[in-house]
């Protein structure tokens, strides 16, 4: 059996992990266990190693996609197993779906949200009301109220760009 | 604060005062965020990854928490004191590897700790002794509301925080003990439940030693994903895990003491001797002798202010930390006879542990 990294030495390391009932293996060879720290207490897990390699090939979409922000392309992370910015989360979303439902409970996030995120959540939703609002009251012909309406989504649209937070 | 004085005590998660800190050693929760739009450490060109270590460094110095704290540029540092940092699990391995452009802000307990440009921004951790997850979590938590405010922290609504691995993104969060198990490792039930463990969706991993060996009897339990799962349901599922563990633990250890009394006190008297009376001895040597003295202290053999010295000498039986007290390099050679000095010179006041009871009493009955 030979190493999944070099694909050349002998593999003498042999590990699995049962993650949420999927079982990832992994062969190395003594140099790339080392090498990949797999002896210390600090990051390593099975998940972390596979996106450097098999998994990565799970990255659909066209391999041409570039980062706007980074210059980061899937030929990069099919290296390293690692993003190149933030935004790359949005570049590369769709391609990184499959790899993520693999590798967590679900593909959605349930937990904290920073306030300045909340506010701007707060922010959106609230204009698609007013939205909704300004339609129904050009429906019915009330114009003054839809001018006012207009103007309270401009000004909230205005804050959204103060804090910029990025919404996928 | 300068390193020197950092260095120079042992941390202040090596108590023995805390919850369940028999069997579990700490308690530690990190959290992973990036800057918007700011490449990854990892992507980052060295001018970008130096301009968000400046952006970034002084925000975390002016935490409250960080009142009193070394802080430094990880180039400023020398090879033996980032060893030092390794070996007191405050920083990683990957991290200690890194110089300009990387840093490091720890509080003076050495209960905060925050490695700048790792594989994300920041990487902020907080540590208690025994098992006190959801306080440790509540801490680190603290931390980062208050950086949030400073700091434009890349976050989605539908994915979370994101970083700079997908193993990471959602939560970012590793919640982690550190468990003592040296009953069920001597009764061959480890491999039991470290795949009843890994079943649950929580990763086991020794923590000192390579691959899945685990030196003096420590393993690290965590959780494995950070999507779709909200911190403290996390924090829960891994906490309930942890208590029965440690009921297996202590069970293991009353099955032992009943069945194989003198394999226990042969086990415990000899780590005594060794370590008493040793003039060279290797670092994985002496980490499962302590392993065993700690049981000892753990089952009333030996007494219990021993425990404080035992857990103290965990992290100075390590290479570099033998080296500081030398002040100067050594010889792999050197290190084995220093480092046995310095054990039989702490536990010189230890006085021999107990013995078993008369032959008879407890085996035939
Ligand atoms: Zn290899
Ligand atoms: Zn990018």
């Amino acid at each position: 059996m030979t190493c999944d990294i070099c694909k050349k030495n002998e593999a003498t390391v042999h590990l699995t992990q049962i993650i949420d009932s999927k079982m990832l293996k992994i062969d190395l060879c003594e140099v790339c266990s080392k090498s990949k720290g797999l002896q210390e207490a600090n990051g390593f897990s099975l998940a972390d190693l596979q996106v450097g390699l098999g998994a990565a090939e799970e990255i659909t979409g066209n391999a041409s996609t570039k980062c706007s922000v980074c210059g980061f392309t899937q030929a990069d992370f099919k290296k390293t197993g690692r993003l190149g910015c933030s935004a790359c989360w949005e570049t590369f979303e769709q391609g990184l779906g499959g790899l993520l439902k693999a590798m967590h409970k679900s593909d959605r996030h349930v937990g904290k949200v920073p306030s300045k995120a909340a506010h701007t959540l707060v922010i959106t939703e609230r204009i698609k009301q007013l939205t909704g609002d300004l339609e129904q009251a050009i429906q019915s012909e009330k114009y003054e109220n839809a001018a006012q309406l207009r103007d309270q989504i401009r000004e909230l649209e205005s804050q959204l760009k103060v804090t910029p937070v990025k919404s996928t | 604060m300068k390193i020197d004085e950092l260095l120079s005590k042992p941390s202040e998660w090596v108590r023995s005062d805390s919850p369940n800190s028999k069997i579990v050693m700490t308690s530690r929760v990190r959290l992973a965020r990036n800057l918007r739009n700011v490449p990854f450490p990892g992507w980052a060109k060295k001018p970008d990854r130096q301009r968000a270590l400046d952006l970034m460094r002084p925000v975390v110095e002016a935490l409250p928490e960080m009142a009193s704290c070394f802080s430094d540029s990880l180039d400023n540092l020398a090879a033996l004191d980032k060893q030092m940092l390794v070996e007191r699990h405050l920083i990683s391995r990957e991290h200690a590897a890194k110089n300009a452009g990387s840093g490091i802000v720890i509080n003076d307990k050495e209960t905060i700790c925050v490695m700048i440009n790792e594989e994300d921004h920041l990487r902020m951790q907080a540590i208690k002794s025994g098992l006190q997850l959801k306080s440790v979590f509540k801490t680190i938590d603290k931390v980062d509301t208050e950086l949030e405010e400073q700091l434009d922290f890349a976050f989605s609504p539908r994915l979370g925080y994101l970083t700079a691995c997908p193993t990471n993104v959602g939560t970012g969060m590793r919640a982690s003990a550190m468990v003592h198990l040296p009953a069920m490792v001597l009764s061959d039930q480890i491999n039991q439940v470290v795949q009843a463990v890994n079943k649950l969706g929580l990763a086991v991993r020794g923590l000192y030693g390579e691959g899945t060996e685990a030196l003096g009897n420590f393993f690290q339990v965590s959780n494995q994903t950070t999507l779709g799962e909200r911190e403290a349901d996390v924090i829960e599922r891994l906490n309930k895990v942890i208590l029965q563990i440690i009921e297996h633990e202590e069970n293991a250890r009353c099955t032992l003491l009943e069945k194989k009394p003198r394999l226990v006190y042969d086990q415990v008297g000899r780590s005594y001797g060794i370590l008493s009376q040793a003039h060279t001895i290797s670092s994985k040597e002496s980490l499962n002798l302590l392993s065993l003295m700690r049981m000892g202290v753990d089952l009333e053999l030996l007494p219990a202010a021993t425990r404080t010295i035992v857990d103290e000498l965990f992290i100075a039986v390590q290479p570099a930390h033998v080296q500081r007290i030398a002040e100067r390099k050594l010889t792999a050679e050197e290190r084995d006879s220093s480092r046995a000095e310095l054990i039989r010179q702490r536990l010189q006041d230890v006085p021999r542990p107990n013995n078993p009871p008369p032959i008879g009493s407890t085996e035939l009955a």
